[in-house]
Order: structure tokens, then C-alpha cells, then sequence
């Protein structure tokens, strides 16, 4: 049990105060107090029931891109297109949102999922072009951000269909409608509950349910899994799509809880996020809630933090990029902190050819 | 560091040349003699190396004169890998000592020893595929010409080393287009290349068939004859006696003894590797058999690389009896096995379980009543980081009672599992560790017991003892048999010869993607068995089975 | 049992060879002599226009080269990069900065080459010494590097030029003069780059030893090769062309930007799976990929067709997942890359 605590506790803590560390560096070097700087930052995350707000509104769409990318890594896929699903995912449910009418019960769920889908078809083309032609998911999704961030932006643009008529010369889409609105419980947004209540289902696809356990038998011996019984084409696709749906999700309640519309180009850099929320969290859909709160409050953080020391925000990501090194190379922590051999880290196992497999 | 004399059994008397342990301190050991007053090309004492949890080299002795053959002998694990690789720099010893020539050696590594002269030619070939002959034979050493590579030069060298020991290879080939006897040739050469006087193989003759041993076994006596000696690691006996001077024999990382070929037997020899006297034969009564089960008609599948490799192969297995399809490895037997089993498409021909035919689908084929035991265990047929309950279930998660609804049921599952481990005797510290955790015999148990806890119609076993110790070879071999005796068809493809005659009621040879003959074990010889192999025609008629 | 006849190579088998590598290159070649008859033809119809299109084609094509030969020497050595995209920010940075503050251009270079220099030693030290996934550790200098240089950075500062070297004489013939012979220096570089990776890879004893462990390391191990340095020295190496292609980004645009990869070093792995991980190959690709960009950009320029701009913004992208979906299926990468190596 100790071991456990120490790998799933310990570890990522230890990852997170490396990576302040490294920031703090960074942030002397350019010249400003890291103290000063990481004190607004906390102010700004926890210091009031807004920034708590702020803060949890923050971290569900990261929850959501956390879990994407962990639960593709179940079956040894990696989605770096957590970013464009989002997008796509954020128009879609805010063109439901502004489009449509209809009755509350109806009209948010229905842009949620609407959005969710939008997400899951880019993720699908990934799947489907990973499991027929064995092409690479980690450049088809990286390619597939590209071409969701100029979609989107000609969604609304000046010549797109969801443009609203009276934002002049600004791209972005109309209000949605109060009947498609993630309402806020006191400072407790609905949007994160929604966001814990998916955590928990998938924690629960991926370790009680049949489907959980082909998509886990594929990742970790395609081989194997095949001479079971299993269709690897299948789950490649099925795992893609749900992966997909999740950042999908994510962008739709960033939409119909925070933004209230569609702009184009926000929140960039959520798919890199995802995967280091995913990692830190050691792919377990419940842990992670924490991770993406905590990175969810770097960010939430930044605003107060640049405003007090002029340190931009950028630093927040510099930051996020030292973790992931962290806690993908446990033995550099272990080797910093002079820690016991016996602290494992995730056992990730993505990198092969690029060529049909 | 107490050394303690090498345990000898019965069976000739040893000629090691080691004196028995003196206990001298460390700083005076040295090298001992060869007869002749030479020193021993190679002389290894007291070497010891261990991993966690296990000893593989305990205490290990031998000794190797120039021009000699040694062959060293030992089953699965018995610790011969270990050995060579410390000889050769890939593992250090943590005790003990090794001369060449008298002078000590502690090999840092493989360049190392190469640069000593050990040459090794490696159970899986060390060569890169799509570099030529040439560029694998020099490579770590290659010649240069105005700081290019000179691959002219690599070229007119390789003809040179391969006219003068008589192994002919084409410089300018590309390596992964080659039969796997040039390849080794290619293996020796690289040792030659590099001037080795010491060469170690490394169960060289695994993959070859028995003609292209024959040409090895030559080619070992004239590069012997010319001065090179040799460390031939084997575990068939019949090549051991064909060709060695002497043989080490080692026993769970201990040399049992050293004896004189000439005056050795196949049993006795056998017996000092076991340790008890070995049954050779597996107990089985006649067969019965009855109705078709597999019926294989012009059979059409492509390799990975798309090409063909099965070409039109035909023939059937019937209830109540094994057939063994042997033939040298990459004929296509695994890709026979795989079209069987639905794990690969069929290009051509059908393949008809019961009056099923089989078209992919690998789960479609086991819910009529196919049980498949692969052939490379830990890729195809087990989940590693699974737990042993969760194997045992591996082909039959989804069904009831271990799921309903689309949710597993873990207490059903755990239930199956404990109850299997009990009756398959699988070794394990509970049905929870991860399977990868097990050793090779007891992982083949894993399988053996999901695949034949049920009666199927048809069972594919494919190598099924391939890498085993002893014990667990005994008990999957049982287990066929009784298989086959509760009315199963059996499919057996193994690369060993001993198996297929211990084991079939009828063999098939399957060369270049095809059956060439159907034969009775009873009545057609080893030899021409291993001319059909070789695609060659015996010079009577097979009788057939 | 057939034994191959030994025999001393003629002329003849020479000849052969070439022929195979011809057969092997034939769609290439036919494509290759469709642009060109295609540029000429179109030449004669419009000078100006073609002109533009086919010198931004070699242009938009020598960072790509210079990133997908870094990508290739990784990869032949058994390395993975996805974090091209990284080093070339970092590489364009640090090379913006120290010209600017330096004035000089040769600083500038230095300094770019160091930087990407320094993010391959630690992809080095990720995948060989902390046997780190590669794709991760590709994705922290991705993060990192469009971090870093996004935080640092400093909006208004200038440069000196890259200057234009034409080649006497040459650069003053029709269509070929501006194509070829009128570019900044990069360029230039790039182009001598495909042909000492070539001669490198394939005719030096490095290159012998680089495709040995990017395929097998453990037969290269075995014969005394040093992987573990060898893939520190390839990596680091690499890493200086993400440099050079970050400096031929700044060539272009005159200063440095955030984000102003733009994904190329993603598209620097299609080109180096379509040329099929050789530098011949690399030159290849990245030309049709860089005439799709200059034709994209040109009829854009020219508001030939009534088309919103994010349309032919996709193009690149689209591209290169058409590519990988077409040419990825025959790909076959060097067998080892992606897989740290592990004696045992």
C-alpha cells in the first residue's frame, strides 16, 4: 500500500514541485519575483469564490482533455488532436445553442451531445484512417487541429453561416440561448459536475465493462487481442471515437457554461494540456479530476499573476512541459529527490514506425 | 568465495582439465594445460553469474583446445545462453575466471571480444535485412577508402574469406532476401571476417533442415581443421554425437560433467542433462479415427509482406487422431496456422472445420469448436501485463457467466481460474500476478489449460513445447494425447522432428507453401522425412498415411 | 539447397543496379518530369506568374528539407522526433535574438544551430539514457519550445537580413535562373544538405553503422557498435538542421514570430515518410509539397477563385493526412525506431 501512495501521490507531486521550481528559474530570469509571481498566481486560483469559480471552470475542459487522452492511451493510441475536437465540439454545440429552440430538458443535452459527436467524427476519421491504412495517429490528429482550427474560423468568419449578424468586423458566433446554458450553482459551476460525473463513467467503462477490457487487451498486445477474438480495426475506430467525443464534450461545455458563444482560436494548447493532465493523473480517468484542477488553476492563476509582475502567461505552458518530462521520466525525480528505486511511473508505450502496422 | 567441485553423475569418466579446487587465492589462479602442453584456447573456471532471483551459471567449468569442437549441452535454462554471454562480453560474471591462449580475459562487451577472437554466431540471427552481405559481414569493422566506406573493397574481401573456408555467399545481395541457411553462413563469416579463433554457436542448427545441419555440421569439421575452435551449443542429441570431440553438460546453471564423445550414448548423454532417465517416447495407443473434422482445400495465403507463402496446400485431420505438419521453419507453416484459425485472411481455397467454413473472423472459428495453442506464446497468446486469472479468460471475457450485459463478472472469472491452475498444475504464486511473471513452461500451461479445459473438435497447437523445460514438455504432450483420445482432431506444427514422430498418427510435409506428402510415422524413416522437407523426393515411394 | 555463384562484379551488375533504383524511383521520376514539362509549357503562357510560383516552390520547400532530413537521421538511427516543431521554434528564436542584439548574422546561425543542437541531445538523453517513450519526450520539446520562445518573447525587435546570392550568370535565365539560382543562403543549404546526408548515409562508415541501428541494434551492438553514442551524436546532429530549417523560416518572413512553424515540423515527417526515409526522397516530397503551397498561395494572391481563405489554409494539412493515408501504407520505417534498446 505504501508503494501505491507513494507512486500515485508522491511521484506527481514531486513532478508539480520540480516543474515550479523550473518556472520559478525561467521567471527569475526574466527579471521578476517568482514569489510575487506564484503568490498572485495562487490568489488568482483560490484567493476568492470567484477565482475558485474561475478555477473549476478552468479545469473542465482540461478534465475532459485529460480523460481523452488517457482513455486513448488504454487502447496505445495517442490523441494529440484533443485540441481541433475541442473546437469543432465548441462550434457545433454553440451553433445548437444559437440556432435552435427548444426546451431546456431538451436543448442542453442535445447541444452536448451534438457537440460531443462533432468531436468523436474528427477523432473517427483518425481511427478509421490508423486502423485501414496505418496511418499514424499522432500526425493524422495533429494534422486534423490544423484543419479544425481554420473550419472553425470560417465557421464564423465573414463569409461563414454561424457568423453573428451584429458583431461587425468581430468572428465569433451568437449568444446561445438560456435553454442551452450550463447554468452555476452559488460559485459551483453545473459544467464541472458534468465533467466529474464523465470522469467517473469512464473510469468505470475502462475497469468494469466488456468493452473496457478490449480496448485494454488491444493496447496492451494488439496481437494478442486479435488471436482472442478481438477486432483490432474495431476498437482502434470505437476508442478514437469515444476519446474524441470526450475533448468534443469538453469544448461544448466551455461553450454552453463559460464562453456562452463560439470564438474562434480560444483556449489553444488544450491538447498538449490533456496530455500532461492524463500522464500526471498515470492514466486513471478518476485522478484525473485532481491533475486538471491543479493545472486548472495555473491557468485560472495567470491573469492575477501577470497583471502583478508582468510574467505572461506563456509560463503557465513552460511549466506544463517540465511535468509531462517529470513524470514521464521518473528516474530524473527519483535521481532530484533522492528518492527509493521502488517509485514507479506510467508505463507508456506509444513511439513505432509511422508506416502500416 | 568457497568453490566447491563440480558435480559429476554417472556416464564416462570426465576429462576436464581443471584440477579439483584448491582454493588458491584469487591472484595465483592460472591458467591451466591443454594435453598437448599448450594452453587451452579457452579455459573458464568457476564462473557464476546470477539475476534476481535466479543463479543461471553456478560454479561453471570447461575448457577448449584449438581445432577442438565442444559441444555444450543442457536443456531449456540449464544456463548455456548465460555462459556464452559472458564469453562474449554481453553479461559479466560476478565470479570466476576465463583464460584464452593462458591469458586471462574479462570481455567489457562484444567489441571486446571480438577484438580478442571470439566470434559468436547467435540463435537469432544478428543481421540487419536490408543491408547486403558485405555491409553486414564488415560492419563494426569496416575497410575505408578516402574516408568513404569502401564498399568495393568490403566486397572483394567477403569473396575472399568465403572462397577460402568454402562458404559461398554473393557479396552484393541484400541480406533479407536470403534463405536462412545462407544467412547463417553470413553469421559464421562476420566471426570469420574478424579473424575469431574461437567461434560459439549458438543453437545454430534450430532453423535449418536436416540437409542444410548436414552442410553446417561439415562446414563446423573444416573450420575445426583449420584452426578455429568451436563452442556448438545444442540440445539434440544425435548432432552432439555426430560432430563434437567432447561435450560439457549442463544441468540448472551447473556443469555436470564433461565427457568424450566417442565414448558417449544418446541416453547416456540425455540422462546426465535431465538427471534421471528420460522417457523418450510418449505413451499413446493406437489411434481411432473417425470423421473429417479440418478439411484444408487448396489452400492460398500471403504473408505480412504479401507474399504468398501458402500455396495450395490440401489435406484434412480427422476426429480421434494428431496429424504433424512438419517441415522447416518459414514454409509457411504459420501462416497456415493463422488462415486456419481466422486470424489471417484466406487468399485462395477454403478451409472447413466441421462443415464451417472458415472465412477470418477468429472468434467466429473458436465458437465452432477450435482451440489454438500459437506458436510464439508470449506475442500471440497471452497478455503479459494481464493477471493469470484474466489469460485463463482471455478468448471467453465477453461470454456468460464471466460477463453479462456488457459488465465483467471478476468472481466468475477468479472462480474458472482457480480452479484451472489447480488442475493444470500451473506454478504460480496466485491467479492475480501478472502472467509475464510466470516461467516459459508454466506460461504454455496458461494456455494449454484454456485452450483443453473444454473437449473441442479441432485443437491447432503450433510449437507447443518450443523453449519448455522437461516436466512441462511430458505434461503438454499428455495432454494432446488425451485430447485426441476424448475424439478432438489434432493440428500439430513443430519444427522438431522427435515431436512430430513421438506424437502423430499421421504426418504431413509441408515445404515452400504446400503438403508434399502425407506419411505413416510407422513406416516412413526420419531421413526421408527430412528430404521432403528439403523439397527433395525420397528414392521409393512414401507410404501413405 | 542453391548456392549463390561468386563472381566479381561487373559492369554489367553496375548497370543493374542502377536500373533497380530507377524501377524503385519510377513515380517519382514520372512525376518529377510532369512538373517540370508542366512549369515550361506554363512558362510560355505566363512568365511572371510562373516564375513566382515555381521559385516559392523551392522557397517553401527548404525548411521542410532541412526538417525531414532531421527527422530521417533520427529515425535511421532508431529514434523518433515529433519534436521538430520545438527545435525549429527554439532554433529560429535563439538564432532571431542573438542576430538581433548581435547585429550579426553569423551569430544568429550559430546560435540556432546550438539551440536545436541542444533540444536533440536531450531527446537523446530522453530516449537513450531515461528509455523516456520517444513520442512523449518529442512532445515536451514541442511544449517547452513554443513555451519558452512564447514567454521570452519580445515583440518589435529587427534583424538583419538574410541576403539574396544570386549565382552569376545563371540566375539570369528564363523560369530556371529565379528557381533555382536567386535564393538566400539557407536554401543553398538546404540543397547541399540532401547531398551530404545521401553520401553520408550511404556511403560513409557513420552511415554503414547509422542504418545498422536504426534497424537492428542489437546485431549492430553485437559487432562492437555503440549505439548508445552513436544515437546521442545522430540526434544532436539532426537537431542542427531543425536549426538551419528554423533560420530558412526567418529567411523568409525576415523576423521571428510565435507559433511561426505552423506546423512544418509535422509536415517535415509526411515528407520524410513520402520520400521513404531517403534524402533523394526528402528532396522530393518537400518540392510537391512546396509547389501544392506556392500554387495555394498564388491563386490565393491573386484571388483567382472565390474561395475563404481557411479553405486553402487546410490544404497543406489535408495533404499531408492524403499522403500518409496513400504512401503510409507501403511505408515501411526503419525497424527499430520508436524503441529504446535494451541488450537484453
Amino acid at each position: 500500500m505504501r508503494a501505491e501512495w507513494r507512486q500515485w501521490v508522491l511521484l506527481p507531486v514531486a513532478a508539480v514541485i520540480v516543474g515550479l521550481v523550473a518556472g520559478a528559474i525561467l521567471i527569475l530570469i526574466s527579471g521578476d519575483n517568482p514569489l510575487t509571481a506564484y503568490g498572485g498566481m495562487a490568489e488568482g486560483a483560490f484567493g476568492s469564490s470567484d477565482a475558485m469559480s474561475r478555477t473549476l471552470e478552468k479545469a473542465t475542459p482540461l478534465i475532459l482533455g485529460g480523460l481523452a487522452v488517457a482513455f486513448a492511451f488504454k487502447a496505445g493510441l495517442f490523441n494529440i488532436g484533443g485540441q481541433g475536437q475541442l473546437l469543432l465540439g465548441a462550434a457545433f454545440a454553440a451553433w445548437i445553442g444559437f440556432d435552435l429552440n427548444l426546451p431546456m430538458v431538451v436543448h442542453l443535452p442535445l447541444a452536448l451531445v451534438i457537440g460531443g459527436l462533432a468531436g468523436a467524427a474528427l477523432g473517427a476519421v483518425a481511427g478509421l484512417l490508423k486502423a485501414t491504412r496505418g496511418t499514424h495517429e499522432v500526425i493524422s490528429t495533429i494534422m486534423l487541429n490544423f484543419v479544425a482550427a481554420n473550419l472553425t474560423d470560417w465557421l464564423v468568419s465573414r463569409d461563414g453561416p454561424w457568423k453573428d449578424p451584429e458583431s461587425g468586423a468581430v468572428a465569433r458566433s451568437p449568444q446561445v440561448l438560456d435553454s442551452a446554458a450550463l447554468p452555476r450553482l452559488g460559485f459551483l459551476p453545473v459544467g464541472f459536475l458534468v465533467a466529474v460525473a464523465v470522469a467517473a463513467a469512464v473510469w468505470w467503462i475502462v475497469n468494469r465493462s466488456v468493452l473496457g477490457f478490449e480496448i485494454s487487451t488491444v493496447g496492451h498486445n494488439a496481437k494478442a487481442a486479435t488471436y482472442a477474438g478481438i477486432s483490432v480495426v474495431r476498437i482502434t475506430v470505437v476508442a478514437m471515437l469515444i476519446s474524441a467525443f470526450l475533448a468534443g464534450l469538453g469544448g461544448a461545455i466551455q461553450t454552453q457554461g463559460v464562453n456562452g458563444r463560439f470564438e474562434p482560436g480560444f483556449n489553444s494548447g488544450l491538447g498538449f494540456d490533456g496530455i500532461t493532465i492524463a500522464l500526471l493523473a498515470r492514466t486513471n480517468a478518476l485522478a484525473v479530476v485532481p491533475a486538471a484542477l491543479l493545472i486548472g488553476a495555473m491557468d485560472a492563476g495567470s491573469t492575477l499573476m501577470q497583471s502583478r509582475t508582468d510574467v505572461p502567461p506563456e509560463i503557465i505552458s513552460v511549466i506544463q512541459g517540465f511535468i509531462l518530462f517529470l513524470v514521464a521520466a521518473p528516474s530524473v525525480v527519483r535521481w532530484l529527490l533522492r528518492l527509493r528505486e521502488d517509485i514507479g511511473g506510467t508505463k507508456i508505450d506509444l513511439a513505432s514506425g509511422w508506416g502500416a502496422s | 568465495m568457497t568453490r566447491s567441485e563440480a558435480t559429476v553423475t554417472d556416464g564416462p569418466e570426465p576429462t576436464t582439465g581443471t584440477p579439483a579446487s584448491t582454493a588458491a587465492p584469487a591472484g595465483d589462479i592460472t591458467a591451466t594445460m591443454a594435453p598437448d602442453g599448450s594452453p587451452w584456447l579457452l579455459e573458464v573456471r568457476g564462473l557464476t553469474k546470477r539475476f534476481p532471483g535466479v543463479v543461471a551459471n553456478d560454479n561453471v567449468d570447461l575448457t577448449l583446445a584449438t581445432g577442438e569442437i565442444l559441444g555444450l549441452l543442457g536443456e531449456n535454462g540449464a544456463g548455456k545462453s548465460t555462459l556464452v554471454k559472458m564469453l562474449f562480453g554481453i553479461h559479466q560474471p560476478d565470479e570466476g575466471m576465463m583464460w584464452l591462449n593462458g591469458t586471462e580475459i574479462r570481455p567489457a562487451g562484444p567489441g571486446d571480444a571480438i577484438s580478442r577472437g571470439i566470434g559468436m554466431v547467435h540463435q537469432h540471427f544478428q543481421l540487419v535485412p536490408p543491408l547486403t552481405v558485405a555491409e553486414n559481414i564488415v560492419l563494426g569493422a569496416e575497410p575505408r577508402k578516402r574516408r568513404l566506406f569502401d564498399r568495393r573493397g568490403a566486397e572483394r574481401r567477403v569473396r575472399e574469406i568465403s572462397e577460402r573456408y568454402g562458404l559461398e555467399v554473393e557479396p552484393s545481395d541484400v541480406l533479407g532476401d536470403l534463405p536462412v541457411g545462407i544467412q547463417q553462413r553470413v553469421e559464421i563469416l562476420k566471426a570469420l571476417y574478424r579473424e575469431a579463433q574461437l567461434l560459439i554457436l549458438d543453437e545454430p542448427t534450430a532453423v535449418l533442415t536436416p540437409q542444410e545441419t548436414d552442410e553446417l555440421l561439415a562446414i563446423m569439421r573444416d573450420l575445426a581443421a583449420s584452426g578455429v575452435g568451436i563452442i556448438f551449443i545444442t540440445h539434440k542429441l544425435r548432432e552432439v554425437l555426430a560432430v563434437t570431440d567432447r561435450v560439457t553438460v549442463l544441468r540448472r546453471g551447473r556443469s555436470v560433467g564433461t565427457v568424450d564423445t566417442s565414448s558417449a550414448t544418446t541416453e547416456s548423454l540425455a540422462e546426465l542433462m535431465v538427471g534421471r532417465s528420460v522417457v523418450l517416447r510418449v505413451d499413446k495407443n493406437e489411434a481411432e479415427p473417425g470423421r473429417v473434422v479440418l478439411d484444408v482445400r487448396d489452400l492460398e495465403v500471403r504473408d505480412d509482406r504479401r507474399q504468398t507463402t501458402v500455396r495450395g496446400a490440401t489435406f484434412d485431420v480427422r476426429a480421434g487422431e494428431i496429424v504433424g505438419v512438419a517441415g522447416v521453419e518459414g514454409n509457411g507453416q504459420r501462416e497456415l496456422v493463422e488462415a486456419i484459425t481466422g486470424i489471417r485472411p484466406i487468399h485462395a481455397g477454403t478451409v472447413t472445420i466441421e462443415g464451417f467454413t472458415v472465412h477470418g473472423h477468429p472468434r467466429s472459428v473458436r465458437e465452432h469448436g477450435v482451440a489454438y495453442i500459437p506458436e510464439d506464446r508470449e506475442r500471440d497468446g497471452l497478455v503479459g501485463d494481464y493477471s493469470v486469472a484474466d489469460n485463463l479468460v482471455l478468448t471467453e471475457y465477453h461470454r456468460r457467466p464471466f460477463a453479462g450485459h456488457g459488465l465483467r463478472h471478476p468472481d466468475a472469472v477468479d472462480h474458472l481460474a482457480s480452479e484451472l491452475v489447480e488442475r493444470f498444475d500451473v506454478r504460480t504464486p496466485g491467479i492475480d500476478v501478472a502472467v509475464s511473471t510466470l516461467s516459459g513452461g508454466n506460461k504454455q500451461k496458461v494456455i494449454v489449460a484454456r485452450e483443453l479445459s473444454e473437449d473441442k473438435h479441432l485443437v491447432v497447437a503450433s510449437q507447443p513445447t518450443r523453449g519448455v523445460d522437461v516436466g512441462s514438455i511430458e505434461f503438454i504432450h499428455n495432454q494432446l494425447v488425451a485430447a485426441r483420445d476424448r475424439g478432438s482432431a489434432v493440428l500439430l506444427v513443430s519444427a522438431e522432428l522427435d515431436e512430430i514422430f513421438g506424437l502423430a498418427d499421421r504426418i504431413a510435409v509441408i515445404y515452400e507453401g504446400r503438403i508434399v506428402a502425407v506419411c505413416d510415422p510407422a513406416t516412413v524413416s526420419r531421413e526421408d522425412v527430412g528430404l521432403l522437407m528439403a523439397g527433395g523426393q525420397p528414392s521409393e515411394p512414401v507410404a501413405a498415411g | 539447397m542453391t548456392t549463390t555463384s561468386t563472381s566479381v562484379e561487373t559492369g554489367a551488375e553496375t548497370t543493374a543496379r542502377r536500373r533497380q533504383a530507377l524501377v524503385r524511383n519510377r513515380n517519382g521520376i514520372v512525376l518529377g518530369v510532369m512538373v517540370v514539362v508542366l512549369s515550361v509549357v506554363a512558362y510560355q503562357w505566363d512568365g511572371v506568374q510562373t516564375t513566382a510560383v515555381t521559385a516559392r516552390t523551392v522557397r517553401e520547400a527548404s525548411p521542410l528539407i532541412l526538417a525531414a532530413l532531421c527527422g530521417l537521421i533520427g529515425e535511421r538511427s532508431g529514434v523518433v522526433n515529433i519534436g521538430i516543431e520545438g527545435q525549429m521554434l527554439l532554433g529560429a528564436y535563439s538564432g532571431f535574438m542573438a542576430a538581433s542584439y548581435s547585429g550579426s548574422l553569423l551569430v544568429g546561425v550559430v546560435a540556432a544551430v546550438a539551440a536545436s543542437a541542444l533540444a536533440g541531445l536531450f531527446l537523446g538523453w530522453a530516449a537513450v539514457a531515461l528509455r523516456m517513450d520517444q513520442i512523449i519526450a518529442g512532445t515536451v520539446i514541442n511544449i517547452v519550445g513554443a513555451g519558452v520562445t512564447s514567454f521570452f518573447y519580445v515583440a518589435g525587435r529587427t534583424m538583419p537580413r538574410f541576403p539574396q546570392w544570386s549565382v552569376p550568370g545563371l540566375s539570369d535565365l528564363p523560369l530556371v535562373g529565379r528557381t533555382l539560382f536567386a535564393h538566400g543562403p539557407l536554401t543553398y543549404v538546404a540543397a547541399l544538405m540532401v547531398l551530404v546526408v545521401h553520401i553520408a548515409l550511404f556511403h560513409t562508415r557513420w552511415g554503414l553503422r547509422t542504418r545498422a541501428v536504426g534497424e537492428h541494434p542489437g546485431a549492430a551492438d553485437t559487432v562492437g557498435v555503440r549505439i548508445e553514442r552513436l544515437r546521442y551524436v545522430n540526434l544532436t546532429l539532426a537537431g542542427s538542421l531543425a536549426g538551419m530549417a528554423g533560420l530558412a523560416l526567418i529567411q523568409s518572413a525576415g523576423a521571428f514570430d510565435r507559433g511561426m512553424t505552423a506546423g512544418r515540423g509535422f509536415i517535415a515527417l509526411a515528407v520524410m515518410i513520402f520520400g521513404r526515409w531517403r534524402p533523394t526522397g526528402v528532396l522530393g516530397a518537400a518540392l510537391l509539397f512546396g509547389l501544392f503551397n506556392a500554387v495555394q498561395a498564388q491563386l490565393q494572391f491573386k484571388q483567382a477563385l472565390d474561395i475563404p481563405p481557411q479553405f486553402f489554409g487546410m490544404i497543406p494539412f489535408l495533404l499531408t493526412i492524403a499522403v500518409l493515408a496513400v504512401a503510409g501504407v507501403k511505408a515501411r520505417p526503419p525497424a527499430a525506431a520508436g524503441r529504446p534498446y535494451d541488450p537484453e
